[in-house]
Order: C-alpha cells, then sequence, then structure tokens
C-alpha cells in the first residue's frame, strides 16, 4: 500500500538523522529516547539508536511536556515545526534543536497565557492591519491549530498528520497559511503564523529557552551569540567566524 | 479616596529622556521636582544579561505592559477601530528612562525647513502644493532660536559625529568624534561620492570615546556588540536618561523619583493644573500629588491621552477641522532597498545601534520638489547595528517563509545581504489623528487612545522616489541583485516599522492651530508644560531623539522662567496671515 511505503520512507529519513545526532550532538539523548518513539512508534529499528544515546549522553530533563497533555499533540506539534524549519546540508531542523520544547514550555508560561497583552473585550472581526483579534490566548489557538492539522490530514489523506509524506505536510500547512481551513476561534492564518514565528525563535533563541540545541541553530547562521566586544575587528574587512558563546557563560560559578 | 500628598514645586508624568532632562535642568537650580514613573527602577546593572534575543527584542521585555493599557487603531475614521492587543508596528517603552534605555542612539537635528516648513514649502511652491487635506505648519520657533539647544542635548549626551554641508547648520564641533569606519559605512560612502552625493557618518549615542558630559556623569566607550536597539547598555556605553540626566537629577538631592506611580489624570481646575493623580501599582492606593506647575513627559500617545482624559484642551475634531488636542499626528515613511551579495559575506552581527552613514542630498527642501507631486524627503543611510538571528532571515523576494528554500536561502544570504534605508518625513493629512477611544478601557476604567492613521498620497510619492534613490546606491555598492521595498496599500499596526510616532499635542506661534508654545507650555493652561515629540508639528526626515532633547532643554528653560515672571512665555503669533 502506498501509505505505509510512504511512511517507511520517512522512518528511514529519520533513522538518518538520528544517527547525525547520536554521534555526537547534544540532541542525542533526546531524540533517541523520545521522539524516535514517539512519533514513530517504539520500533525495533530505532532500539540502536535509542541504547547508544542513553549511554553516551546524560539525561536532559528539561526535555518534558510543561504544556501539552497528549503526547499525540506534542507529535503533531514536532512533525509541522520540522516541516517549517527542515534538517538539510546545512544543519539540524526544527525537531533535532529542541523546538518542539521550546514551544511547548513556551506555552506553558506568560507567552501561552498573554500575559502582557491586552486581552480585554470585546472581540471583533479586524481587518487585515489590526492584528490579533481573537479572546483566545495562544497556548488555546496551539490547542485548536494542532487538533485541526490533524483533522484535516485523516480528512484529505485519511492518515494521521505525523505518518505523512513530507509534501503532504506541506500541503495541510500551506492550507493553515492561505486561510482555506475553518478553525474555531482564530484564523488559520494567525495559527500559522504563531506556529512559523515560534519555530523560528526556538530555532535561534538562547539555548536556555530549550531551543537552538547546542547552539547549533547559531552556528548554522554563523552567528556567535553572546560576544561583549567587537571593537578590534569591527572595521576588519573579511568575514569573522567566531566559536558561539551563550549566555551561560556570564553566570558567575 | 485618594490621597492628597504634600504640595510640590514641579511634578513630571514619566521619567525618560523628557521627564530627566526637566528634572536636571530644574533641580540643578535648586527647584524641588518629583518624577511619577510607571515602570520600574532601572540601571546598567539590571542590563548584565542583555544579550537575549529572545527575551528582550522579541517578547519584548523593557516595553509597556499591553494588558493594562493599549491603544485602539484604525486605518479610517468610518471603521471600528480594535485594540492593539500585541506590540508590533511601534515598540512603546515603559520604565525608567524610557525609550531612551532602548533606542539605537541614531541623533540628528530637524533641518532648518522642518521649523518652519509652511512658509518655506509656500514661499518656494506656492500655497497649494499638496492639497488642502495636509496641514503644513510653522513650528512657532526658528531654527537659530533652537540651535543651542540642539547643543545642550548633544553635549549631555556626548553625542559622536562629524558634519556635513547638507546637515543642519552647527555652531560647535560634535562632543565626540564618529564612530569607527567599517567595510559596510566605506562601501556605503564610496558609491554616494560615486554617485555625487555627500555621505557623513551617523550621528551617534553610542560613543566612540569615552566621555565625562558638562553635569559630570561618565559615559563609556562603546564596544560594538552588536545588541542595541530593543536592550539596554550593559557598559553604559549608550547614552540614557539612566547615565546622564537622572543620576544628575538625583545628586541635587533635590530630586524624588516615586516608581510604580502610574497618572491617571492632570486634576485642572479654575484654569490652571493643580496636580495629578495617580496609582501606585504596587499597592493600589490612589494619592494626588499637588504642584505649581505640571510637566507631562510621558510618550506621544499618553501625553495625548492624558489630556483629553482630564478634559484639558480643544480635542481635535477632523470633520469640521476644529481643535488641537490630537491633531496632526505623524509617523515616518520607511523606503529603501536591500542588496543581495553572492560572492561577500559581512560581519553584520557585529555593530551598534547608531553605527552607520548617511546622505541629506535628499532630505527636507535639499533638492527640487518643483516637478516633483511631495515635498520634504528623509536622511538615506546604511546601518550596521548588529543582526540577530530570530529577527534577520532576510532572503530574496520570492522565497517563501518556511521551509526548505526558507531555511536554505535565509542562512546564505544572512551574511550576504546589506540595506540602505530612509527615515522618510511624515506630512500631517486631516484624517490622521489621536482621540479617546469610545468602547476600549484600561484596566482603572480609563478611556484608551485611538488611533487613526493611514499612508497618504504624499507618502506614496516620497516613498517612490526615496526608495528609488536608494536602490541607485545600493546597486552602485555592487549587489548582485537590488530589492526595492514597498509600501503596503494600508498601514498596517502588525509588523514593526518604527517607534518615531509624533504630534498630538503640536507647538506653533497660534492657539488657534497649535496646542504649545515654543517652550512647549500650553496655550490654554498657562501652568501646565507638555514635553516630547507630541509637540512636533509634523514628523521630519530624520530619527527625533534630538529635536525631542532639544525641545526639553527649551522647556526647561522655560519652566524656569515660568516661575519668576509667570502668564503665557511667548507672545502669539497668528499664523493665518501666512494663509
Amino acid at each position: 500500500m502506498t501509505e505505509k511505503k510512504t511512511s517507511k520512507m520517512s522512518r528511514r529519513r529519520f533513522i538518518k538523522n538520528s544517527s547525525y545526532a547520536a554521534g555526537g550532538a547534544i540532541g542525542g539523548g533526546f531524540l533517541g529516547t523520545v521522539l524516535s518513539k514517539n512519533l514513530f512508534g517504539n520500533n525495533n529499528e530505532n532500539q540502536g539508536q535509542k541504547q547508544g544515546a542513553t549511554n553516551n549522553e546524560s539525561t536532559n530533563y528539561n526535555q518534558a511536556l510543561m504544556y501539552f497533555t497528549r503526547q499525540s499533540d506534542f507529535e503533531i506539534l514536532s512533525s509541522a515545526t520540522e516541516r517549517i524549519f527542515p534538517e538539510d546540508d546545512n544543519g539540524p531542523g526544527a525537531v533535532k534543536l529542541g523546538v518542539p520544547f521550546f514551544i511547548d514550555h513556551q506555552l506553558a508560561g506568560s507567552y501561552g497565557r498573554n500575559d502582557r497583552e491586552y486581552m480585554r473585550g470585546p472581540f471583533y472581526p479586524a481587518s487585515d492591519f489590526q492584528g490579533y483579534q481573537t479572546r483566545l490566548k495562544r497556548h488555546e489557538v496551539f490547542d485548536v491549530g494542532i487538533q485541526a492539522i490533524e483533522r484535516e490530514s485523516k480528512n484529505q489523506f485519511d492518515t494521521s498528520f505525523v505518518d505523512l509524506e513530507g509534501e503532504q505536510q506541506d500541503q495541510i500547512l500551506q492550507k493553515f497559511q492561505d486561510g482555506e481551513v475553518d478553525l474555531k476561534g482564530v484564523t488559520p492564518t494567525t495559527f500559522f503564523e504563531l506556529l512559523r514565528s515560534a519555530t523560528i525563535e526556538g530555532a535561534y533563541s538562547d539555548p536556555l529557552y530549550g531551543g537552538n540545541n547546542n547552539m547549533e541553530g547559531w552556528m548554522m547562521k554563523e552567528f556567535p551569540g553572546n560576544y561583549m566586544s567587537y571593537i578590534n575587528e569591527i572595521d576588519k574587512k573579511d568575514f569573522i567566524k567566531k566559536e558561539p558563546k551563550a549566555l551561560r557563560a556570564h553566570i558567575a560559578h | 479616596m485618594a490621597t492628597t500628598l504634600d504640595k510640590v514645586e514641579v511634578v513630571t508624568v514619566g521619567v525618560g529622556w523628557t521627564g530627566g532632562i526637566i528634572a536636571a535642568e530644574l533641580a540643578k537650580q535648586g527647584v524641588q521636582v518629583v518624577g511619577l514613573e510607571r515602570g520600574k527602577a532601572r540601571s546598567t546593572e539590571d542590563f548584565q544579561h542583555i544579550h537575549d534575543e529572545y527575551r528582550y527584542a522579541i517578547r519584548y521585555e523593557l516595553m509597556q505592559d499591553l494588558s493594562r493599557e493599549t491603544i485602539t487603531f484604525r486605518n479610517h475614521r468610518d471603521e471600528r477601530a480594535l485594540p492593539m492587543r500585541q506590540l508590533g508596528s511601534f515598540l512603546l517603552g515603559e520604565g525608567l528612562g524610557g525609550a531612551g534605555v532602548h533606542w539605537n542612539g541614531q541623533t540628528y537635528r530637524f533641518l532648518p525647513y522642518d521649523l518652519q516648513i509652511k512658509t518655506m514649502t509656500e514661499e518656494k511652491y506656492g500655497k497649494n502644493k499638496l492639497g488642502e487635506d495636509y496641514i503644513l505648519q510653522d513650528w512657532g520657533i526658528s531654527y537659530e532660536e533652537l540651535e543651542p539647544y540642539f547643543y545642550k542635548f548633544e553635549q549631555t549626551a556626548g553625542i559622536s559625529g562629524e558634519d556635513n554641508k547638507n546637515s543642519a547648520p552647527r555652531e560647535n564641533d560634535y562632543p565626540t568624534p564618529p564612530m569607527k569606519e567599517t567595510p559596510i559605512t566605506k562601501r556605503f560612502k564610496d558609491a554616494a561620492k560615486n554617485l555625487k552625493l555627500s555621505p557623513y557618518h551617523m550621528p551617534s549615542g553610542n560613543l566612540s570615546e569615552n566621555y565625562e558630559n558638562p553635569d559630570g556623569q561618565t559615559i563609556n566607550q562603546c564596544q560594538y556588540c552588536g545588541f542595541c536597539e530593543r536592550f539596554g547598555c550593559e557598559y553604559g556605553a549608550k547614552s540614557s536618561p539612566n547615565v546622564t540626566v537622572i543620576p544628575t537629577a538625583e545628586k541635587t538631592g533635590k530630586f524624588e523619583l516615586r516608581t510604580h506611580a502610574n497618572v491617571t489624570e492632570v486634576i485642572y481646575e479654575g484654569g490652571k493644573a493643580t496636580g495629578v493623580k495617580y496609582i501606585d501599582l504596587q499597592t493600589g492606593e490612589e494619592f494626588i500629588q499637588p504642584a505649581d506647575i505640571v510637566v507631562l513627559t510621558s510618550y506621544v500617545m499618553n501625553n495625548v491621552r492624558l489630556l483629553l482624559n482630564s478634559g484639558i484642551g480643544r480635542p481635535y475634531d477632523p470633520e469640521s477641522r476644529t481643535g488641537v488636542i490630537g491633531k496632526n499626528y505623524c509617523y515616518q515613511i520607511l523606503p529603501g532597498a536591500t542588496g543581495f551579495f553572492e560572492e561577500e559575506k559581512f560581519n553584520t552581527y557585529m555593530g551598534a545601534g547608531s553605527l552607520g552613514a548617511s546622505v541629506d542630498d535628499y532630505n527636507g527642501d535639499n533638492f527640487d520638489h518643483s516637478n516633483l507631486d511631495f515635498i520634504h524627503g528623509g536622511v538615506i543611510a546604511i546601518t550596521q547595528t548588529g543582526k540577530r538571528p530570530i529577527n534577520n532571515n532576510t532572503a530574496p523576494n520570492d522565497t517563501p517563509n518556511w521551509g526548505k528554500e526558507f531555511k536554505s536561502q535565509s542562512i546564505k544570504y544572512y551574511h550576504r545581504n546589506l540595506a540602505v534605508g530612509v527615515q522618510g518625513a511624515s506630512i500631517p493629512h486631516r484624517n490622521n489623528y489621536l482621540s479617546l477611544d469610545p468602547e476600549y478601557e484600561d484596566i482603572f476604567g480609563y478611556p484608551l487612545l485611538r488611533l487613526t492613521y493611514d499612508y497618504t498620497e504624499q507618502d506614496r510619492n516620497l516613498h517612490n522616489y526615496l526608495t528609488e534613490k536608494s536602490a541607485e546606491i545600493m546597486k552602485e555598492m555592487g549587489a548582485s541583485r537590488v530589492e526595492p521595498r514597498e509600501i503596503s496599500d494600508h498601514y498596517s499596526i502588525v509588523p514593526y516599522q518604527t517607534t518615531h510616532n509624533t504630534g498630538g499635542v503640536i507647538m506653533g506661534g497660534d492657539p488657534e492651530t497649535s496646542a504649545v508654545n515654543n517652550y512647549s507650555q500650553m496655550w490654554d493652561v498657562e501652568n501646565l508644560f507638555v514635553v516630547g515629540a507630541s509637540a512636533f508639528a509634523h514628523n521630519g526626515g530624520y530619527n527625533p531623539t534630538g529635536t525631542v532633547g532639544a525641545l526639553a532643554y527649551r522647556a526647561a528653560e522655560g519652566i524656569l522662567k515660568y516661575r519668576e515672571e509667570s502668564g503665557q512665555l511667548v507672545k502669539i503669533v497668528n499664523d493665518r496671515k501666512h494663509a
């Protein structure tokens, strides 16, 4: 059957990814123990990676769910972020960078609860120029949006989103960006824009937030992170590539 | 019940650049000043972990908490305004030092043309260059009169820069020399010279060397770390109220700062302001602070809103075109061009907020507008402010904003794109204004301020012309591909554009058409001074802070004068005689 075949192909691609991680990146523990199991089931093909990773890396206890209550929702989120920011020749994609955990953790805090935003009513439909006008808070927008991704996936392909081929996942996501899905309480474009921007934020924010694993997001972009001074380099003609530094370096020991 | 406190000589509402300047100048002369600031105290010590793009530049930690108060927005008068629920188009500041903490430091002087824009435009191009829906007004003061106050602010802030023949004339050199030349600024200057333009190093509030200002405050040398705009400076190397005027005010012993003090109303009795009402945000207690002189020194939006919510002054009505409070709201137009360089990489992750190079050849009336369908122009500049990775994913226009191609292109061009941009002047239009919202309220039950704003024909024409000029420079810089910026169908409150909002309590020579005189003293209420970019009769082609600083020093002098003389400090000039 076609669908099984594509599903296997994506599994193979995923295994390639996890060996990359287990080969040295800090994301190995996360990938081996959590993701391979969650996204693709606890199958034999992944066991080797899982054990290898567990043996070589200390467990990152930060990589657990703060916001999502159903692991299946988190897996849909993970697959979607990976399509928005995929692994490629430059380096890891959203999943290996820890972006899904970044988003989960953000949704549990002031970002997810819109603490510093005006959330008083009444709520009216807005023009395209008036911005966010839903009574839903961000965490609720993600709930509604993720459920709709799964619903659309089943309607269109009769398959769960996480089991779709990449191009099929893109088709679903594109419908959200284009506003072609019915959502309750929020426009699909608002949800997609939140998902898209949160994914990029997770890829490139300081690793203290749980994304940008091992500063690999920064490495791809050759962004050196947190240096205190470039006064002796600012006038140099050639591009200067530097080892990245994170804010952790600022904590006095 | 509000508790009434002991009367003080002067109370300021907000303690940023303008509040800090007023406090320092008055306290140095022995005047007792209370500064009410609704945010928290903060200083260089609070900025040691500031290199965090997510926290400060994306989640806006230093900005206003909109859950308490925001504005509402609509493009047109016949629309329903809706709340700006999240920050976007502009970033309102909050906390000690205000936006002076997280600005970039680009410190220009408005041109002589700006201050007499109506007279000079009409003299040269006749009375109906733009049509009657635009509201051109002189500022009620000439550049020559304002020049010493520009310098005063530059001395306080230690501005690093160099003179240029097309900029406003200077009586004195900048207090410190320009910042470093970099391959990027040099590239821009060489291209500009090839095009017969006159480039200069951008005047900077990130200082080129250690500097002690006339008040004895030290500002340190900039380290070019690339975290300025939206951040505080961990070195005290970006000039801010917190390292200059606020400590100057504090060391006099005459200045009392009260933080978490959210002013809700100006008390207005018998034609005078008798004090202000505020809420202590930590306890919820309400206080009345009586004062001889009240000075509004909050941001543009709140200066206007406080007057409207206090029933002071005549609200502007766009239909009858009467009234002044809320009139002449302006923004800034942002033409420009992006260049992609296939073969080169630049150190764009390094930089400083006002590290850059500029040309004024297409600013003000420095070029002939006889055959053009707009007036004014703007400074064209390149900046090297430090590109951070979340906010900078520039890729050629045909690239999607997510997925495989997005990722590879945004990574590829991260260090391979440069932009030339313009601070385009914004000319007032009768339909662009500030008023109270009829429906939405803040947490205390006061109406929110309503912004009605859209781009005009003048804006579009200016945008297109200066975009073309920017693209010429970028092409001359050798970009493999040049993409001109586009102006959207309507102004949108969503994407960040600029925090250069102006107007609403504008200055001028005639109480019929302006709210304050050239000392920022209200025509209608002689002991109430309203200071800041709210006084701009239009927005010029530069970043506004240099001009805001000049007006604040002028206002401080006016307040001292008012203490001696009382009454209106400026004779009324009826500028309708020009009409």
